[in-house]
């Protein structure tokens, strides 16, 4: 199967790690995985900010470099609900960008629904022997409603420890940027999800979402907690040899 | 008398911050927002056709709100023939007017209240008080805000800021024969407060109200109450003038049987609320009297996304369930419409000319737990995005969003910038300056990466 890597600005800037992992996974998998070069970013801070012309535009980029493929994967809940959630409504009804969008929009899949509805694999062979607990976030919990998919991916981790995390499926408080637009509030919420994290015992948090995991991250590093940020897709590539 | 939301000074990053420093109104807030989201998942959970329901109740609000001119004059000719006067009221003076000067016909100095978020809207008991008449409120909770001179900052639970030993000292201080031995024994408040009332509810000849909801086939006006008090107000006095928004509409009687469990159960989280107040016109020698209300409505209506927000029945499931609302509390909305909803209807029905109101939309992380449990499927985040296209944004930020806007729209100007990052990857402060300091002031910085991603597979993968 050839699929398309929608990296994500942010994870293609910042988080480079999270693409090798998907790479290795998708291969490991059987998939013949592809990088469109001219790929950038879905328009969500734009759009999400109050800036839709620059995201229209972005959003018109997209669909171009996405065409035509029979499946693209993006490790990120909150852009590939940008992508599916929110491009439908960024174009007028008729037009020609809505008919682009309506045919590469359902094509976008985020990793855990790619492994487990079209891949149809739970277990994908990985190897992670720490207590891992996990955050759903907000836009893979309520915009794209991956339910337990992750989490089903999680527990057949051989040697890892899924722990419950308490509040999961409350905001972090990051919000894009809502996180330096209203800080205290934002800080407020990331304090509180970070005192949840720690009443788990946990070694790792996990999530589909570096930027969440950048927010909640930087605030676990900053009260000095020992606790690591690691994407979902970073422990279903790790194996056993590689340990 | 009571403060005024109108011209308040402050945004919401500014006033939220304060309430975040209050550790009292944080722990308030917290236990009194998590109880009643835990008795609204209960009861909602409990019906199989919850979403069916909802689904109906989103149905019957948009046909309603799209035949809304037919729908009114139905409902004033049905109010009419039952021996009522409707007055028609487009903005918060005109209606003010109107209340006053039927007020002012009967002779009273007084009126009792039934608790009502269109009268705070338009701020009915401060123009009455220009007038010589004095408003009393007979919800506990809008007495307690009210003898605290005080501001609402919950649809549904206007003191939940306050806890039990405040309201005594209020109560203390404020209420006049209140016993000296007065405890804060939730009982004990509740006695004093109906002692309090019951003397008002005798001796008031005139009573001011909203309605949850108004039948245009029957003329019907419907409050639905937790403590009786409403009831006493619209039985009682011998004249009743009620304030309700053009929008609190429904068709036919036979539509409330759908938000008659839709409201309960999103609101105080119970199958059935203790007191439904249903009422025809003047009953009884009753002086009826119905100001029906735009003040903005038709403006909201005539936006294509906006106009979802009429839907809104007030329940305030979405504060309950909100995380900002939780931490900012209601005063930071600076409007008697607070939390997810008032982030949406605030700024369509007042405007984005003050600091404030510009502020309000942006007051979410768009977290989406609003959408999930607003009975009438209202789509908060989508409206809230919608706003924020409409707000006005700050030079400095609309500069930068540009050159990203720029940067982001060709992969290899991104390129490049990643590059350039990459390159001044061990000069960046563990301090940002300017408005990015917002995020270093709390957080520390993710590590610029050796090599972005697509410099990876460029020099890896490309065959």
């Amino acid at each position: 199967m050839r699929v398309a890597l929608f990296i994500t600005c942010v994870n293609d800037t910042l988080f480079p790690g999270t693409g090798k992992a998907v790479v290795s996974l998708l291969r490991r998998l059987g998939c013949d995985v592809d990088f469109p070069a001219a790929q950038t970013c879905c328009g969500q801070m734009h759009v999400n900010t109050g800036y839709r012309e620059e995201g229209v535009r972005l959003a018109r980029h997209f669909t171009e470099v996405f065409a035509g493929y029979d499946a693209v994967v993006a490790p990120s809940g909150s852009c590939a609900a940008m992508v599916r959630e929110q491009y439908p409504k960024l174009a007028k009804p008729g037009s020609r960008g809505a008919a682009a969008i309506a045919e590469v929009a359902p094509k976008v899949h985020e990793l855990s629904e790619f492994l487990i509805d079209v891949l149809k694999v739970e277990d994908v062979g990985a190897y992670f022997p720490h207590r891992v607990t996990y955050h759903p976030t907000c836009h893979s919990l309520r915009g794209l409603r991956l339910g337990d998919r992750p989490t089903r991916l999680l527990q057949h981790v051989r040697g890892l420890e899924l722990v419950p995390l308490p509040g999961a499926e409350e905001c972090c408080g990051f919000g894009g940027t809502f996180a330096v637009k209203n800080p205290a509030v934002s800080a407020a919420m990331g304090a509180d999800k970070t005192r949840n994290i720690m009443d788990t015992g946990a070694e790792v948090l996990c999530a589909a979402d570096n930027s969440c995991l950048m927010h909640i991250g930087g605030t676990l590093s900053r009260q000095k907690t020992g606790v690591r940020t690691m994407h979902l897709a970073e422990i279903l590539a790790s194996t056993e040899e590689a340990q | 008398m009571s403060a005024t939301f109108l011209g308040m000074p402050g945004s919401f990053p500014k006033n939220s911050r304060k309430a975040v420093q209050n550790s009292q109104l944080r722990f308030n807030l917290r236990k009194a927002t998590h109880t009643i989201r835990g008795k609204r998942a209960g009861v909602v959970g409990e019906l199989p056709d919850w979403q069916e329901l909802r689904a109906a109740g989103k149905a019957i609000k948009d046909h309603t709100l799209r035949n809304l001119d037919r729908y009114l004059l139905q409902l004033e000719e049905a109010v009419t023939r039952a021996g009522g006067t409707v007055h028609w009221a487009r903005d918060a003076a005109e209606a003010n007017r109107i209340v006053t000067d039927l007020v002012k016909a009967t002779g009273e100095t007084e009126v009792v209240k039934v608790k009502s978020m269109a009268t705070q809207e338009i701020e009915l008991n401060q123009a009455l008080a220009a007038h010589g008449i004095t408003a009393y409120e007979t919800d506990l909770a809008e007495l307690i805000v009210q003898l605290g001179d005080d501001f609402p900052s919950h649809i549904l639970v206007p003191a939940i800021h306050r806890n039990r030993s405040e309201i005594r000292e209020i109560f203390l201080d404020k209420m006049p024969h209140v016993p000296p031995g007065l405890t804060d024994d939730p009982p004990a408040l509740a006695e004093a407060a109906r002692l309090h009332l019951r003397e008002r509810f005798l001796r008031s000849k005139v009573a001011i109200s909203g309605a949850n909801f108004m039948v245009a086939e029957t003329g019907t006006l419907v409050v639905l109450e937790s403590e009786g008090n409403g009831r006493m107000c619209l039985s009682l006095p011998e004249t009743l003038i009620s304030v309700v928004g053009i929008e609190k509409l429904l068709p036919s009687w036979r539509d409330l049987e759908v938000f008659l469990q839709l409201l309960p159960r999103s609101s105080t989280g119970e199958r059935m609320n203790p007191y439904t107040s249903m009422w025809t016109g003047a009953v009884e020698g009753q002086d009826f009297h119905l100001v029906l209300l735009d003040n903005g409505r038709t403006d909201v209506l005539a936006d294509e996304v906006g106009r979802q927000a009429l839907r809104c029945i007030r329940c305030s499931a979405c504060l309950n369930v909100c995380p900002v609302y939780e931490r900012a509390g209601g005063h930071a909305y600076g409007s008697v419409y607070p939390g997810p909803i008032g982030a949406i209807l605030t700024p369509q029905l007042r405007g984005m000319s003050s600091e404030l109101d510009a502020s309000l939309p942006f007051a979410s992380s768009l977290c989406g737990a609003c959408y999930d449990v607003c009975p009438v499927a209202i789509d908060i985040p989508e409206v809230l995005v919608d706003l924020r296209a409409k707000a006005p944004h700050a030079a400095a930020e609309k500069a930068g969003m540009k050159v990203a806007g720029w940067i982001l729209n060709d992969h290899e100007r991104l390129a490049k910038a990643q590059r350039a990052a990459t390159r001044a990857r061990k000069l960046v402060p563990k301090r940002l300056p300017g408005p990015l300091s917002a995020w270093t002031d709390t957080r520390d910085l993710p590590e610029i990466p050796e090599e972005s991603f697509r410099d990876w597979w460029e020099r890896n993968e490309r065959a």
